[in-house]
């Protein structure tokens, strides 16, 4: 490889990581909201009890998935081992507190 | 040493410096694995907690003892702290070394923050409320599950300190490269695990 070609991959590999960043500074902001709405609508008191619960729960999930995703590189490929390392944990922690859930209300 | 070493300091890093050896992949999935592994973990002390906290033996519910302005501070820090600790390994595979440090350095204060908040939100509710981890079974189950997870941060916080003592001469290369991205994972994932945590015990703990 010249030294030229050298510098354009120096290059190319800057730019890619400068996206890469940017998606990540994007997904903090959008944490950030969700984390703001949660604690808003929690304080103000102005969602309806029946709603509120779902709601939590869902923002809750898409902030992990962008912790998972954006911030641990899930989405970047060579990740299908992790992937099905944590899915794995994921299935089995459902498993535990669904367990858990109908020996204490049923 | 009888080994060669040479391979660990390249002239030109690669791109992905964490990956770039045998031990480096081996640690990512280790500690993939790990993480599975802390998932389960974690699950069950949340299903246990969620079975508990009405079990309050004439105590404080979870609606007269949480306060939500503490917990949002210290949620702001720890995931303030996951994008610092996003700057360190984008500076890592830009192989800036100080900067690097910079931002690690930054995460963990960040890191302590957070922790002294908890000590001073668990201090606040023995002192004030004489809620403790034997009080109730609510009790035992709170301080296990979020005293848990505040174990974890004070364990990356001794982590990471002791790898930037450790490595703070030695520039980066192909051996601390992995270390430090297996950290940065962890971190990660406690703040995965205090998302749920903020959700599931205080802003559903408020709603009831």
């Amino acid at each position: 490889m010249t030294d030229n070609s050298n510098d354009q991959t120096e290059v190319f590999k800057r730019q890619k990581s400068k996206e890469e960043m940017q998606r990540q500074l994007i997904s903090f902001g959008l944490m950030i909201v969700f984390t703001l709405i949660a604690f808003a609508i929690v304080a103000t008191d102005t969602v309806d009890r029946i709603y509120i619960l779902p709601i939590l729960f869902i923002m809750a999930i898409v902030q992990a998935g962008f912790q998972f995703y954006y911030f641990m590189h899930l989405k970047d490929k060579g990740h299908e081992m992790p992937a099905l390392l944590i899915y794995g944990g994921v299935w089995a922690a459902f498993l535990t507190l669904a367990g858990l859930m109908v020996i204490s209300w049923w | 040493m009888s080994h060669d070493h040479s391979s660990l300091f390249p002239e030109v890093m690669p791109a992905a410096p964490e990956k770039a050896t045998l031990e480096g992949k081996n640690k990512f999935f280790g500690q993939w694995f790990f993480l599975g592994g802390e998932t389960v973990l974690f699950a069950s002390l949340f299903g246990t907690y969620l079975a508990l906290k009405n079990s309050t033996a004439g105590g404080p519910s979870t609606d007269e003892l949480f306060g939500l302005g503490l917990v949002f501070l210290m949620t702001m820090l720890l995931l303030t702290s996951s994008l610092t600790s996003v700057y360190a390994m984008y500076h890592m595979r830009n192989n800036d070394f100080k900067k690097m440090y910079l931002w690690l350095g930054i995460t963990g204060l960040l890191g302590i923050g957070f922790l002294a908040c908890e000590i001073y939100e668990f201090a606040h509710y023995i002192t004030e409320y004489g809620f403790s981890f034997r009080s109730s079974a609510f009790g035992s189950a709170f301080y296990a599950l979020v005293g848990f997870h505040g174990g974890h941060v004070l364990f990356g916080i001794c982590w990471l300190t002791t790898l930037l003592i450790r490595n703070a001469k030695r520039g980066l290369n192909l051996y601390n490269a992995p270390k430090f991205n297996t950290f940065s994972l962890f971190w990660h994932f406690i703040d995965v695990v205090w998302v749920f945590i903020f959700t599931v015990v205080y802003l559903m703990g408020k709603v009831g």
